[in-house]
């Protein structure tokens, strides 16, 4: 077979050549050179091709990304798997490991809405399970256009749709996620799902292939024409010329999935002698799976008879079967001579299960259909070669030409801007989203979705996690850096204040086109700030997801680095949350406020866009503000605690009366202005009289009394120059009906 | 108290089920697979929620030719105690232990959220340990929890005090505020709130405790003129 063409039935291997057919699979001329000079030293056929090009996808290979990526701070004491499997763990004591990562799925969620949020959702959950580790729940992070129009409202309804249809069947609470709306999504909607599991750390799988003559063995849906090449297609950008590609998106099942979940997971836990690894069929489908378990045993080569490959539809091609993209499907290397073990127990679950192929003593990727052999090439040039490209990068000219001063918001009636301020959508409660999802399954859920992070139980340990996405997309576009250390500062306040300590965190990157200097730099200086935030925080990346081309007509979206953390809560006395427990307790501010208005929603607001430079951040105050919170809060002396964020210390406020109808009477002396400022570092915290003394000890003069809860239906806030004033019942009233307003239209 | 909390493919809340009674109330309680054909041995059975066989035909409809069905029908007209929870409530609809049935949402959305519940007949062994017009809260987490019967099935429900509970606030557009009812005998539950949901505060409720709690009283006072 070597140095001769292998035949395939599409086109033949001179054809892809002369008519470059292989730049409509996505790979650039350089690539093809490097595939036939290099890798095979033949022209490689249309099969082979489609593996590369799926192989060689931003989406699977890492390739624009994987210079920076490196450059991630993923070292830690606590970290059992970082990047590289299906999913990271952290040891979070007594043997047990949490288990966690993020994926996109924005560009199957643009032009399929439902069936993108839903398969976003079965792939992450995949990922978990596929580690050893039993789902415990997942968050959604989710950015998109404001509702305005019909489009827009219906590609929000079938996304929140998606995501409830899916989680909810497969029996995973959906706990959290945030949602923020903006014009920079309007034509690429961001979909990403976070899962976390939870497993005994000695059950972990890896997605390996080792020892001659092991088997491959195909589990699961069997595989049909939906969503080939996805990997290709997810890495493409979008423009209003193609706007329909719905054949590249899959459905999911998630009966299927929650079948092969329980017999994955009894094969992890109950079989695990039998089992050499195990992964996910995701992107790129069969060949990604099989090709990266075969690089990964190293050494060893691999042929598969596809005639074996359970299939949907008739006459599929060796193309179509190695990159459909069918969902709730996995790939098992299992022991020569146990293969019946493994095969009974997915007949126990009414699961297909069939031997596809095995391990090989050399370093070959070989592909049977039909008694022929379809594709022959090294199994590492696919998995682990694919070329790494180390992009330019320019200061785009809006951050050069930026405005250092703050902008000044007009505020005449300060009750007036608040109340505007709680029905912009961003701010909104998003109650009438979440409660779509069953947030309970599973009874451990102990915060539920709308306060700071959600908090889930280890059940019959005095322990929790504590659970949250974030980042502020507006900030990035100001300035990625400090956007990007943000984006993990807020996601770890958001943790301290539930009560926990921060474990580490996983991203899904959505950035624009690396190919475009301006939008390289985005992500190259997001990925510096969050890696040294980091650092300081302790909390190390341990798994990510990469999702670039987010751009429109050449229009890119806002940076958008998600990130996801989990915390640790140990001892579920400390579990805190943001509602205002009572009146009589004393409120207080943590941290400094300062005229920081640049990226604000007080600024979107009023201009109707956000411009110049973003206001400093200083990581130091940041941890220095949150280790006191924890410590305030490890002593007991806190009935509540509320990060500051987007809307500033006003919204906060607010939001603290809402989940108990409790009202506030304080004074300050901070601007009217001061109270919508966005500066970081700060927490709004209640304390009963009987702990005042502690704690202002504790915290001396980085807390400021600013008043009491009082038992009253009303928010009454006096300003250097100016009052809140407001009946509580109103200000909730407005904050809770206005996503709900727009979206029933 | 011997339960059995039965789990068909697809079923994600029998675990849920299986710790309230274990833990929460501290029975004897067992997992039953939907292949089982036999419930001897057990006092009281709980068809839990989930979404059986993926409720892709629709809800509870498939599970009602599972093996186990023929064993819950004999136990079930021996007038031993079954709570058909959620999609356990749609199951025993459709294979005939229940009258009427579940259709979606008016809203057209699943509805995660606590909800408040009248309880109107007190004295079943589902609910004595309840006030009748006693406010309790339960989790409610469904798609299809809109109940519907004929005007003539509801005046038998009625008169024959097998309407449990009602919602306070409908939540999802349930016939004369439905939220569980019993068969005729009065020893058949179908309930879309979730008790097994309801048994801890740090949940939020533990209203369901008293459900469960009647269940055990019910067979405890039984066990006593058994014996005697």
């Amino acid at each position: 077979m070597n140095k001769t063409q292998l035949q395939t039935p599409e086109v033949s291997p001179a054809e892809i050549e002369e008519q470059r057919l292989y730049r409509t699979l996505g790979l650039s001329d350089h690539e093809y050179q490097l595939i036939k000079d290099e890798v095979l030293g033949r022209l490689p056929n249309y099969t082979e091709i489609g593996l590369f090009s799926g192989m060689w996808s931003e989406h699977c290979s890492y390739k624009n990304s994987k210079p920076v990526l490196k450059k991630f701070y993923s070292q830690g004491p606590k970290v059992v798997q970082g990047p590289g499997e299906g999913a990271g763990i952290i040891d979070i004591g007594d043997r047990q490991g949490v288990v966690f990562k993020a994926e996109s799925h924005n560009h199957p969620s643009a032009v399929e809405p439902f069936q993108g949020a839903t398969t976003g959702v079965g792939g992450i959950l995949r990922d978990i399970f596929s580690m050893g580790a039993r789902p415990i729940a997942s968050l959604d992070s989710l950015r998109f256009g404001t509702p305005k129009t019909p489009a827009n409202r219906y590609l929000i309804s079938q996304v929140v749709a998606g995501i409830a249809a899916y989680g909810n069947c497969i029996g995973v609470p959906t706990v959290g996620g945030d949602i923020a709306f903006d014009d920079a999504y309007q034509q690429n909607p961001l979909v990403n799902v976070m899962a976390v599991g939870l497993m005994d750390l000695d059950q972990i799988q890896v997605g390996a292939a080792a020892g001659v003559g092991n088997s491959i063995i195909y589990v699961g849906a069997k595989t049909g024409r939906d969503g080939i090449n996805g990997a290709s297609f997810a890495s493409a950008q979008f423009d209003s010329e193609h706007e329909s590609q719905r054949s590249a998106v899959q459905v999911g099942d998630p009966f299927t999935e929650k079948l092969v979940m329980e017999a994955c997971l009894d094969v992890s836990q109950n079989h695990a002698a039998a089992l050499v690894g195990i992964q996910d069929m995701g992107a790129a489908g069969l060949v990604s799976s099989s090709a990266e378990m075969g690089s990964k045993a190293g050494g060893n080569g691999m042929v598969l008879d596809l005639d074996l490959v359970p299939q949907r539809e008739a006459e599929m091609t060796p193309f179509e079967m190695m990159l459909s993209e069918s969902q709730e499907r996995m790939l098992l290397c299992v022991k020569k001579g146990s293969e019946a073990e493994i095969l009974d127990v997915f007949a126990h679950y009414g699961v297909e299960a069939v031997v596809i192929g095995h391990v090989t003593d050399d370093d070959r990727y070989r592909l049977v259909h039909h008694g022929e052999v379809v594709a022959d090439v090294p199994v590492d040039a696919l998995a682990s070669q694919a070329p790494v490209y180390q992009r330019e990068s320019a200061v785009p000219e809006r951050i050069k030409n930026a405005a250092s001063q703050q902008f000044v918001p007009e505020i005449s009636d300060a009750t007036a801007v608040l109340k505007e301020m709680l029905s912009q959508l961003t701010i909104a409660s998003k109650e009438s989203i979440y409660e779509t999802y069953d947030s309970q399954v599973q009874t451990n859920t102990l915060v539920r979705p709308g306060s700071d992070a959600a908090v889930v139980r280890i059940r019959h340990y005095d322990k929790a996690l504590a659970l949250t996405t974030d980042v502020n997309g507006r900030y990035l576009h100001l300035d990625p850096k400090i956007g990007g250390q943000i984006a993990v500062a807020e996601a770890a306040r958001n943790i301290v204040a539930t009560g926990a300590k921060p474990l580490g965190i996983t991203d899904c990157l959505n950035f624009g086109n690396p190919e475009k200097p301006e939008q390289f730099y985005e992500l190259d200086q997001a990925v510096m700030g969050m890696s040294e935030a980091c650092q300081k925080i302790g909390a190390p990346v341990i798994s990510g997801n990469v999702s670039l081309n987010n751009e429109y007509d050449g229009v890119p979206i806002y940076p958008t680095p998600m990130v996801g953390m989990v915390g640790l809560i140990q001892g579920l006395e400390h579990i805190t949350t943001q509602d205002f427990k009572q009146a009589g307790d004393l409120v207080y501010i943590v941290g400094q406020t300062k005229d920081d208005f640049n990226g604000s929603e007080i600024q979107k607001m009023q201009t109707g866009a956000v411009s110049g430079q973003l206001f400093d951040f200083d990581l130091d105050y940041e941890l220095q503000i949150q280790n006191l919170v924890a410590q305030a809060i490890k002593e007991g002396l806190v009935q509540s605690a509320h990060d500051v964020s987007e809307g500033g210390l006003i919204t906060a406020l607010a939001e603290a009366t809402f989940g108990n109808q409790l009202g506030i009477k304080l004074t300050s002396d901070l601007t009217v202005r001061q109270f919508f400022a966005e500066t970081q570092s700060r927490f709004v915290l209640s304390v009963r009289p009987a702990a005042q003394a502690a704690f202002e000890k504790l915290c001396g003069k980085n807390a400021v009394k600013l008043g009491q809860v009082t038992a009253e239906d009303r928010l009454e806030v006096t300003a250097k120059d100016g009052q809140f004033d407001l009946a509580v019942s109103k200000a909730r009233a407005i904050w809770k009906g206005a996503l709900h307003a727009v979206s029933s239209k | 108290m011997k339960f059995a909390v039965l789990a068909f493919p697809g079923s994600n809340c029998e675990k849920d089920s299986f710790y309230a009674l274990k833990d929460v109330l501290e029975e004897d309680v067992t997992l039953v697979s939907y292949q089982a054909e036999s419930l001897a041995g057990f006092d009281a059975v709980v068809v839990p929620g989930g979404f059986s066989y993926g409720d892709y035909l629709r809800s509870g409809a498939l599970a009602r030719f599972a093996p186990i069905i023929p064993a819950l029908k004999g136990f079930a007209g021996a007038g031993k105690p079954v709570l058909g929870i959620c999609n356990g409530f749609q199951i025993l609809t459709e294979a005939g232990l229940l009258p009427g049935s579940l259709q979606k949402n008016t809203a057209g959305k699943f509805i995660c959220r606590q909800q408040k519940l009248v309880v109107i007949n007190a004295q079943t062994p589902f609910s004595s340990r309840y006030q009748a017009g006693q406010v309790i809260t339960l989790p409610i987490a469904h798609g299809d929890g809109n109940y519907y019967a004929d005007e003539e099935t509801l005046q038998e429900l009625e008169a024959n005090g097998q309407i449990i509970f009602t919602y306070q606030d409908n939540p999802n557009g349930s016939v004369k505020n439905i939220a569980g009812i019993t068969n005729q005998a009065g020893n058949v539950l179908g309930m879309m709130p979730h008790p097994e949901r309801g048994v801890e505060e740090i949940l939020g409720s533990a209203d369901g405790i008293q459900l469960f709690q009647s269940l055990i009283d019910f067979f405890t006072a039984d066990e006593v003129i058994v014996h005697e």
